[in-house]
């Protein structure tokens, strides 16, 4: 809410409080801040000028030429294009050397030909927003009112009140109070403890008509939960012109613009005490009986802003004989609204279901003033009161008489809120050691009455109707800590029993996961769990649902994912499109699997990609581009880290979506499958727009639940070691895992390594040949290792590789 | 011409080639040709059985002396020839050690991973779990549980992704806070616990709105936890996220959770609580928010709130790492730009 500070100083002695100091006292004890700015800010050298005479541009046909007193011994000369300057009016104006809105400069000129020693301006040129400038002078210059009392000369700055600091507040949903300069004056006199003044108005008999209002309008109520009051009062005689000149600078100042004496006095009493009022012309209801309904869904309602509205019937309307004239709480409707024809008005001040009216204004979008309030809660102790000065007001402004009497359709009332409260437990939880005495005393500043039992050391709060947010014991902890001051509670750390601060087993191997493939060279991404219904579903072997969201927001966030490599390929993409070309990127997360209609399966997963080299070239080293063999090598090495105690293999698999049907492997655990790695299939890259690439994704949560080693420490043997190399020409179509099991089972009791060191086809070769060449490292550890042994052992493999392979060795 | 007078020319002739020497092949070539078995020295030895008694030991000792000099003085020579040789090979070995290293391939955490793991390591250290939860959750635990039923205008704070109408993507991480209170076994001591992850928004992705983003939660609970406990536990916090050269300031604030609740400010790092537009003038930052555990929140997990009570704290790794790294754009943190990953590298 925009608060005056001049009007703030009405209810307050805020002598020596500067606005600033203010606001953050304000910021420190209630609420969030978002700014404190005055209208003046920048603004230099503009005064108010009389305009004596005012005559067309010889060479324009828009232009005027104005002598214009500005409070010197000679009136000057400017030039104003304005379709509504008149001589004898009294108008803004930017003298030569001023700064208007932006800091722009004027300066003397001349227009077509003729001096113009400075300029008249519009409310917008000297910083108002274009909603709320007066109709009548959005699309022209501003004319000051008669009753504005200006000068030829005085500053405007001074006579709109520009010079008024402005501090806007940020009401959070609880402290509606908060959202009317009574609630506020209420709180900073906590804050700054004082006493604040608040006026009372009554009305005087020369205001007061005999007429009664429940002559004229009769209201039922039906229903007390979505309308627990509603009041309403009446003016007759009145006669619709523009507000005093002080009301509509001040509500101009805080961002309301003026309509008319009737309007603006519903506004202005709802800045006073939180009260959202509507004034109707009474000739369309007269003789009516109003209340309160549910809309009929589908029905159409032109609201006063000249839009027709489709409604629901969960809005609530107020009817008149059943006929809708307004959307309770959020605007009236066009047909009853107060024109400069209306000589009767009726006030109604209410207070409606809070749930109803936020549903009402979401739905529509119409976040009125009077929405927001009634959506945080209304004071039902002001309501009468400010109905009340409404009334006043208006027959002051209109030269009318308050007709007699308030006409109720509902009336529940509320009494204040008891709360209790010890001082030990205020202690305890705050963490303060206050005395009885220093809490009475925060309760006085709230002006809370207060009792308190010496014996129970118990408070008894009856905590005042104006604070509706206050319920329980702690709300009243949250008003001592606030009052108190947050920033005088003591800084401790929480002491008790202890408690070991340690990562679960699966938190510690996913980190571990990460330092492994960091160490590798993958940098982490992060990409979004939601993407289109297309992606989510690739590289998916098995037959999971998918999880959609309702109502996307586009088709890019439509589903959840079900694996992380499209997402990685996305980054690719990223990259790629920027000629960033050699890419090793990781991702961890989660992936969805829909299981029926409650919450889905969420999978941790691990995944990697390359792509470009993965070795860049430099001065030193030529450029190695990726390939199948390194995103191998990094799963293999990743899971080597990670100790599992069952077998990994790699299966060949033809037909997963979106891979290489000749270049992918399935990684098993034990024969389970738990992932895949292999090259994207070339059409996949084309349709991502990337170059050749690698990828890996594994299913970290079966791998965290997997067995794992322990870790342990095997001797190293002190005698020597003995190679042999077996080369073989074999049938291509025999796999390198084919010719390990061979040699394996042949179990011999000193092998202790066999290593791959070649493989060559091509040339010189039979085709459908190749050659393969091991290294066969045999090892005791007891003893020093016969040749003769290591023959004999080494002869039983090359034996089993010619019988059951097929092996011709070289 | 006497032996002496031979083994002195030939002593002379012999230090003179061994200074002329420049390899160590000549060198050797030197030693062979005057100490060999078949050099001239032998030879004069071998002369000596002709010398009369008296002269035969004098001679001796000075021919050994003149081969024991020929012998140092050729060792010295070699070792100042490999010397030379070294030092030759070393000079032309010499690299430009100004030329770039070999790349290695390093990866690196992402941003807000370090962020996470920074706060992570920290709340460990004074004692507190990591909890994680589900991303889809039940409206139950992501609202009705915290305080939040059907209605709530506090909800319009937090649009939300629907699957079902009762089941959603998580809008924040405090239904894990629920959902752990609920599990706790008081009776074997407090519950201390944070919890990283990943939440949703409908929002439009801007470079100030994500519709996915990160939070931590923290939560204790226990028999004696105050509002100064939740104050330490910020402060520490903020200290080591953003140094201690930063002030910390507290306001009262609303979340339907906690009441008391908190929003934490910490001194503007940009122009050092001066007030500039990162700060909008106002010296501060806001960090994160807080508050004592709302009793309704306690109640509905199935907690004695006439016993227990503690507080809670949610903050936004990806905002932190916006503010703490000036990056003015939250879409670079789920764009993956290589560039943009790898300038986070600073390890310890």
């Amino acid at each position: 809410m925009k608060l005056s500070y001049e009007w703030l100083s009405k209810y307050l002695d805020l002598d020596g409080v500067e606005p600033k100091d203010l606001a953050e006292k304000i910021e420190r004890t209630a609420v969030e801040v978002d700014s404190v700015t005055r209208l003046d800010y920048k603004l230099k050298k503009i005064v108010v000028g009389h305009t004596l005479e005012v005559t067309d541009h010889p060479d324009s046909d828009h232009l005027h030429v104005c002598q214009v007193d500005v409070g010197e011994d000679e009136p000057i000369q400017i030039v104003c294009g304005a379709p509504n300057i008149a001589a004898d009016q009294d108008v803004i104006v930017a003298l030569h050397g001023s700064r208007i809105k932006d800091n722009v400069k004027i300066k003397r000129s001349k227009m077509r030909g003729v001096k113009s020693n400075g300029m008249i301006c519009a409310l917008q040129e000297i910083g108002y927003p274009d909603n709320v400038v007066p109709k009548e002078f959005v699309d022209g210059i501003y004319v000051f009112p008669a009753d504005s009392g200006v000068k030829p000369g005085d500053s405007v700055m001074e006579a709109l009140g520009m010079d008024d600091d402005i501090i806007d507040t940020s009401v959070t949903p609880n402290r509606g109070d908060m959202f009317s300069m009574n609630g506020n004056a209420h709180e900073i006199a906590a804050i700054l403890d004082q006493t604040a003044n608040f006026d009372v108005a009554e009305i005087e008999s020369s205001l007061q008509s005999e007429t009664k209002l429940l002559d004229q309008i009769k209201i039922e109520i039906n229903d007390e939960k979505d309308t627990p009051v509603y009041k309403m009062m009446g003016v007759e005689g009145v006669s619709i012109k523009e507000s005093p000149f002080w009301l509509q600078t001040l509500l101009m100042k805080v961002g309301i613009r003026p309509i008319n004496n009737v309007v603006d006095v519903t506004n202005y009493v709802m800045l006073k005490y939180g009260q959202p009022l509507h004034a109707y012309d009474l000739s369309s209801l007269k003789g009516k009986t109003i209340s309160v309904s549910d809309a009929k869904e589908g029905s159409e309602f032109e609201t006063l802003d000249g839009m027709k509205r489709e409604l629901r019937s969960s809005d609530l309307m107020i009817m008149a004989d059943n006929v809708p004239v307004g959307m309770a709480g959020i605007m009236g409707g066009l047909d009853s609204e107060v024109t400069n024809q209306t000589q009767n008005v009726v006030i109604e001040a209410a207070i409606f279901d809070p749930i109803k009216i936020r549903k009402a204004a979401r739905y529509h979008n119409l976040h009125s003033e009077a929405a927001m309030r009634f959506e945080r809660g209304i004071d039902y102790s002001a309501l009468n009161q400010a109905l009340k000065e409404a009334a006043i007001l208006i027959a002051q402004f209109s030269d009318g008489r308050v007709l007699d009497g308030v006409v109720e359709g509902s009336n529940v009332k509320k009494s204040p809120q008891v709360v209790t409260v010890t001082l030990p437990r205020i202690n305890k939880i705050l963490g303060t050691s206050l005395s009885k005495g220093e809490v009475l005393d925060i309760f006085r500043r709230l002006d809370f009455e207060t009792e308190f039992d010496d014996q129970e050391q118990t408070f008894t709060i009856s905590v005042p109707v104006r604070r509706w947010d206050i319920h329980i014991e702690a709300d009243i902890l949250e008003e001592v800590a606030r009052i108190f001051g947050y920033d005088n509670l003591p800084v401790t750390l929480p002491t008790g029993a202890p408690t070991v601060g340690q990562l679960t087993a699966k938190q510690k191997l996913i980190r571990a996961s990460r330092n492994v493939l960091e160490g590798l060279g993958l940098t982490q991404a992060m990409s979004y769990g939601l993407t289109t219904i297309a992606k989510s579903a690739r590289f998916v072997k098995d037959d999971h649902a998918q999880v959609k969201v309702n109502w996307p927001m586009t088709k890019d966030r439509e589903a959840l994912r079900m694996n992380l490599i499209s997402g990685l390929l996305d980054d690719v993409a990223y990259n790629q499109a920027r000629s960033v070309d050699n890419i090793a990127l990781y991702e961890q997360g989660r992936v969805f699997y829909a299981n029926g209609s409650g919450q889905p399966e969420e999978i941790e997963h691990i995944a990697g990609v390359i792509s470009g080299s993965i070795q860049a070239k430099s001065w030193n080293e030529p450029e190695k581009l990726v390939s199948f063999f390194d995103i191998k090598g990094i799963v293999e090495q990743y899971l080597k880290n990670l100790a599992l105690t069952g077998e990994i293999t790699y299966t060949a698999v033809q037909d997963l979506d979106g891979m290489h049907p000749g270049r992918t492997a399935e990684v098993k655990l034990d024969g389970q499958i738990i992932g895949f790695l292999g090259q994207i299939h070339p059409l996949t890259a084309k349709e991502f727009k990337i170059k050749e690439t690698y990828v890996f994704e594994l299913n970290l949560t079966e791998i965290v639940n997997a067995q794992k080693k322990l870790q342990h420490y095997s001797v190293i043997s002190k005698y020597p070691a003995i190679t042999r190399d077996v080369a073989m020409l074999i049938s291509k179509d025999v796999t390198n895992e084919q010719i390990l099991n061979v040699i394996r089972e042949t179990k011999q009791a000193n092998l202790v390594n066999v290593e791959l060191f070649d493989v060559y086809a091509g040339e010189h070769l039979e085709d459908g040949m190749k050659s393969m060449a091991y290294q066969l490292t045999y090892q005791d550890i007891n003893d020093t290792l016969q040749e003769d042994t290591v023959n004999q052992e080494f002869s039983k493999v090359i034996e089993q590789l010619k019988e059951q392979l097929d092996a011709t060795i070289r | 011409m006497g032996l002496q007078e031979k083994l002195k020319e030939l002593e002379e002739k012999g230090l003179n080639e061994i200074s002329l020497a420049k390899e160590l092949s000549k060198l050797n070539e030197v030693r062979v040709n005057f100490l060999g078995k078949k050099g001239p020295i032998t030879e004069v030895l071998r002369g000596m059985r002709d010398l009369s008694k008296e002269e035969r030991p004098k001679v001796g000792e000075f021919a050994n002396r003149v081969r024991d000099n020929l012998t140092a003085k050729i060792e010295k020579r070699r070792t100042e020839l490999e010397a030379e040789a070294l030092n030759k090979k070393l000079s032309e070995e010499a690299l430009d050690v100004t030329l770039p290293g070999t790349p290695m391939n390093q990866g690196q955490p992402h941003v807000i991973q370090q962020i996470i793991d920074n706060i992570e390591d920290l709340f460990l250290g004074m004692g507190y779990q990591v909890v994680e939860g589900p991303e889809v959750e039940l409206d139950r635990y992501n609202f009705e549980m915290l305080n939040l039923p059907k209605d709530h205008p506090a909800r319009d704070m937090q649009d939300t992704f629907y699957i079902t109408d009762e089941v959603l993507m998580r809008s924040q991480t405090s239904p894990v806070q629920a959902r752990t209170m609920e599990k706790h076994d008081f009776s074997k001591g407090p519950l201390k616990m944070i919890s990283p992850g990943v939440v949703y928004r409908r929002d439009t992705d801007d470079a100030t709105h994500s519709h996915q983003f990160h939070q931590i939660e923290g939560l204790v609970i226990d028999k004696n936890i105050t509002m100064g406990d939740l104050k330490g536990t910020l402060v520490t916090l903020a200290k080591e996220l953003f140094g201690d050269r930063f002030e910390v300031r507290l306001r009262p604030s609303y979340f339907p959770f906690t009441e008391p609740s908190v929003e934490a400010d910490v001194t503007c790092f940009n122009c050092m609580g001066k007030g500039c537009s990162v700060c909008k003038y106002t010296g501060w930052i806001e960090v994160l928010g807080a508050g004592m555990v709302h009793p309704n929140v306690l109640k509905m997990a199935g907690v004695d709130t006439e016993v227990y009570g503690g507080f809670a704290f949610g903050l936004g790794p990806d905002r932190f790492a916006m503010l703490r790294y000036g990056v003015d754009d939250i879409r670079n943190f789920y764009l993956n730009d290589v560039r943009f990953l790898s300038q986070f590298n600073k390890r310890g």
